[in-house]
């Protein structure tokens, strides 16, 4: 016990030396909870439409309003042809094009049927199919309008209708914000803790100072704990920060309990820490480390659900997902933040990341040797 | 010129030399494009959902069948009460829950209106407005139907097309993003740890000593990851149009060259940083920090630039990313000549000409002193 | 076993692949003896340390160090040796204060002896005006100085140098052999690697090795006659001309 305490006084003393160590630690969770959320806003708005109008009638003017004024879509065009129209598309200065043919209202009026080219540039194709979405029930609500103001219909309506309501909860505000900033906290914990962890590990291999370590006769777990708690608490530490930030910059909250966050994060930190100082065991230089764990980051970054769904996932990826730690605290973050979710609830998440966090340091202890 | 080829020479025999390394350069542009093409899809399907049926008849049924059948959900809970719900989403797997009232069918066909009502997990506020969507969708068809023949009067029917990408396939946004990426962390981050390595060593000075003019020699430290990204290129673009189906609608020589310009483009800039730094912690923060995150942040391949504050909109454009992840776009998927891409273009080169004259000035300074 | 011996080693090898880095080498350390080993670069010297001091396993033979088996009871070897790497072994970044206490910490000291110790050191080096900067920003001399009292903060009963005098200039390497010298007198066993032959002369027994093999043991006065020269140089010479092996390192 006694050694693990001098390994952790020397690491806090090393640390604090280095006056970029802890301008790091202030300045990294800064930047990214006060930056990235700004720009990881994935709510599709600001589409830009560009009309194509070949009939000049009263009620497309009265379209072009209704499409407008959703605040989700802006007129950036107002053009006679076709051809011009899709050079916007090339230059990804319009989003969607509004085809409407010569006669509109005419049609519409003695057909009791016309159409509409809707074109979408779907180079981007989850921004497009939700534009389109969009587009398409406004229109439906402003087909919906005119005939009403048409024909009158009867009092008694005839026809069953279903009528759907609908409501979301835990982000009433519909803030896309409030969904990125637990998940880019966990991001950035996992960055500093792992990152920081495994440097420092190579960079006593690279001037040599293990060989002194590895004559001594301090006991693995010994050392590898003595590295690690350390980072451990500079990890808590990030995190307390991090949730001042977002509570003063963006104003969130938890609902849940705040102490279960740091449960979480205490296994959580061992297994991602002990996976940093893994992958040190078997590397040589720091520029090799930083590759390597940024490899693996990547990877698990992309696989977590901070932008995309588990559930949409093929199968395999979401059995992937099962061995990635970065997508149990992503969650878990977003159930306890957002959701005010109890323990009972992350309990499982909790228990796998035992389980993970066990696994690791026992496979970087034994990975670590003493004698070459 | 033969004394610059032994330098890169001794480069390549370096980095051959460290296979692990190698591994990861040139396996991180592969591993990337698979799971981007495979695992991750912004397409939202197989939603968990929880159902809450106080009716039980004969229509909800049918609907509820429906739903299931669709492949946007996964009905995983049937509650019995509302007290239910909220239990259900804190346990996190669900994204909706839909209620049928009581009294759904006779409802319906009495006093012809019964209701639905969604509840989603606003969480991720584009995946509960979607699955809204679907939902809605789900219930409309099935009322047309109801309707029969009885068709609605003066229609507007909007007639959709999906321009460059029929298919939605989100693939078409990512190649070239991924592209973007791994050339610049590739060049940047490879060329100037490499050159600060050799200044922390100490064998720089050996190198600068002979005869070969000061520039060529750190040149000749970037030229085998030059290589290496023309690798990563091809073997990019022969799986994103193999297994990923996206197709290449423009000149692929036209593309291959715009590559290798921002290559060098993403060369000059390690070269920049290394002509700062001093250390190759501080090389690699500085690469990581200063040109990776922000070609990751406005690039314009995973944040949408038109929804950030105008500042950084205006910020975006000193990002040499961007501009090459519009080429790539431009001829990749929209089938652009040249012609609409010199703005471009002229800006990458530009910007390069400018990087390398700062860095030379730079290193002829640094040599002055040392 | 003779109670006297510290270091036991038979026939003990060590191959890198086909490389045979050590061969087959046995001797014997008294207790409180100056052991030196001899050789140029590349000759095995840091391999056999590595091996007597359990961070190298060896491929055959036997060697026991303080009566514990060098296969099988390492970190036992450990806790009683001190050891000074050729690579230079302290924190840059902490003081001089900070790394006594880290090293010290590791080998177990209580706080009343390391705080002992310490004050021991700093008098004996008369480094007080230095004891709180940073080691980075002390002359070499005074940092291999200051490894090896660390080296020896915990008493052990044996040391194992690793050419502790490389690039240090003759005055500071005079300074570092009297430190040793202390020591040894104080009861330490000390085992030195080096290339400087003048340090021979301080030791009670030298051993040179070539190619991985000991061509020649003995007390310095012993060699000389055996071999018949005035100086150990000469007789290093003459062995290491026989050497075929490259230079390695």
């Amino acid at each position: 016990m006694r050694n693990i305490l001098t390994i952790i006084r020397k690491e806090f003393s090393q640390f604090f030396r280095d006056k970029t160590n802890i301008r790091m630690l202030l300045v990294m969770p800064a930047i990214q909870l006060i930056i990235l959320p700004l720009v990881a806003d994935y709510e599709v708005k600001n589409i830009k439409l560009c009309v194509v109008d070949h009939d000049h009638s009263h009620y497309v003017n009265e379209m072009i309003q209704k499409i407008t004024s959703s605040g989700y879509i802006n007129l950036c065009a107002y053009e006679n042809s076709m051809d011009k129209a899709m050079h916007l598309f090339e230059q990804d200065e319009a989003d969607v094009i509004l085809e409407i043919m010569p006669d509109f209202e005419k049609n519409l009026i003695r057909d009791n049927e016309v159409t509409i080219g809707v074109s979408i540039n779907a180079v981007n194709g989850p921004r497009a199919s939700i534009g389109g979405q969009y587009l398409q029930s406004i229109l439906g609500e402003f087909n919906r309008e005119i005939r009403l103001k048409w024909i009158q219909f009867p009092k008694f309506n005839p026809v069953p209708i279903i009528k759907t309501e609908h409501s979301y909860w835990f982000n009433p505000s519909m803030n896309y914000k409030h969904f990125m900033v637990p998940g880019i906290l966990v991001i950035l914990l996992t960055m500093v803790g792992a990152n920081m962890s495994a440097l420092n590990f190579v960079k006593e291999k690279e001037i040599g100072t293990i060989e002194q370590i590895n004559v001594s006769p301090i006991k693995k777990y010994e050392f590898i704990l003595g590295k690690l708690i350390p980072f451990w608490i500079l990890g808590q530490v990030v995190l307390t920060i991090g949730l001042i930030i977002a509570f003063l910059f963006y104003g969130i909250i938890p609902k849940g309990s705040i102490a279960l966050i740091y449960v979480f994060s205490s296994f959580y930190l061992l297994a991602v820490l002990s996976f940093g100082l893994l992958i040190s065991t078997y590397v040589k230089t720091q520029q090799q480390t930083m590759l390597i764990s940024f490899f693996f980051m990547m990877i698990f970054i992309l696989l977590s659900g901070l932008y995309t769904s588990i559930d949409s996932m093929p199968k395999w990826g979401q059995v992937v997902t099962w061995f990635n730690p970065i997508a149990y605290f992503v969650k878990v973050n977003r159930m306890v933040i957002m959701k005010g979710s109890g323990f009972s609830d992350i309990l499982p998440s909790i228990l796998s990341m035992i389980a993970m966090a066990t696994v690791l340091i026992s496979w970087a202890v034994f990975n670590y040797k003493k004698r070459a | 010129m033969g004394q610059f080829w032994i330098f890169v020479r001794k480069e390549m025999w370096h980095i051959l030399r460290d296979k692990q390394t190698l591994f990861v350069l040139l396996g991180m542009p592969i591993s990337q494009i698979l799971i981007f093409g495979f695992a991750l899809s912004n397409e939202v399907k197989n939603s968990k959902i929880a159902i809450l049926d106080h009716s039980k008849d004969l229509t909800t049924q049918q609907l509820i069948k429906r739903i299931e059948s669709s492949k946007y959900f996964e009905i995983t809970d049937y509650l019995s009460h509302s007290s239910e719900i909220e239990e259900s989403f804190k346990k996190g797997d669900i994204k909706l829950a839909i209620i049928f009232s009581p009294d759904f069918e006779k409802n319906l066909y009495h006093s012809h209106e019964a209701s639905v009502q969604f509840i989603a997990d606003g969480t991720d506020p584009n995946v509960g407005t979607t699955l809204v969507n679907y939902g809605s969708a789900i219930i409309r068809d099935y009322q047309d139907e109801l309707l029969g023949e009885k068709k609605l009067p003066y229609q507007i029917k909007p007639e959709v097309r999906m321009i460059y990408n029929e298919q939605l396939n989100a693939s078409y946004n990512f190649v070239p993003g991924v592209m973007a990426m791994v050339l610049l962390l590739v060049c940047s981050l490879m060329t100037s740890v490499a050159i600060v390595r050799e200044k922390e060593l100490g064998t720089m000075e050996v190198l600068l000593a002979s005869p070969l003019n000061p520039f060529f020699v750190v040149i000749s430290k970037s030229i085998p990851y030059l290589f290496i990204s023309i690798f990563n290129i091809l073997s990019i673009l022969f799986l994103s149009y193999f297994i990923l189906e996206v197709p290449i609608r423009g000149s692929v020589f036209l593309l291959i060259a715009e590559s290798i310009l921002f290559i060098i483009t993403s060369l000059s800039l390690g070269l920049f940083v290394s002509s700062i730094a001093k250390t190759q912690t501080s090389a690699m923060f500085g690469t990581l920090i200063g040109l990776f995150m922000p070609t990751l942040m406005f690039s314009g391949f995973m944040f949408p630039i038109d929804n950030m504050p105008v500042p950084m909109q205006i910020l975006s454009n000193i990002i040499p990313s961007k501009w090459f992840f519009i080429i790539v776009k431009s001829i990749m998927i929209k089938g652009l000549g040249y012609m609409s891409i010199w703005k471009e273009t002229l800006i990458l080169v530009l910007f390069t000409i400018l990087m390398i004259f700062i860095s030379v000035k730079k290193f002829n300074k640094r040599l002055d002193i040392e | 076993m003779n109670a006297d011996i510290i270091i036991h080693v038979e026939s003990l090898t060590k191959k890198f692949g086909d490389f045979v880095a050590v061969d087959n080498i046995s001797f014997d350390v008294r207790k409180g003896e100056i052991f030196g080993f001899l050789g140029a670069n590349g000759a095995g010297k840091t391999t056999a340390i590595r091996m007597l001091s359990g961070l190298l396993q060896p491929s055959g033979g036997k060697a026991s160090v303080m009566g514990y088996d060098v296969y099988t009871q390492s970190e036992k070897i450990k806790a009683g040796i001190g050891y000074m790497s050729q690579r230079f072994s302290l924190y840059d970044d902490l003081t001089v204060i900070e790394n006594m206490k880290f090293y010290g910490g590791i080998y177990g000291l209580s706080k009343n002896d390391l705080n002992h110790k310490i004050q021991e050191v700093i008098g004996i080096l008369k480094i007080d005006e230095f004891k709180n900067q940073l080691v980075k920003s002390l002359p070499l001399g005074w940092k291999q100085k200051l490894a090896f009292s660390i080296s020896i903060l915990h008493n052990p009963a044996l040391v194992f140098l690793d050419e502790p005098t490389g690039g240090v200039d003759p005055v500071t390497r005079r300074e570092f052999w009297e430190l040793i010298m202390n020591s040894a007198h104080q009861g330490t066993t000390i085992f030195v690697t080096t290339h400087y032959m003048d340090e021979a002369e301080y030791c009670n027994t030298v051993s040179i090795m070539v190619d991985g093999r000991i061509d020649a043991m003995n007390t310095p006065q012993e060699l000389k006659k055996q071999f018949n020269s005035q100086d150990i140089h000469s007789i290093f010479v003459n062995l290491a001309r026989q050497s075929t092996r490259k230079e390695f390192e």
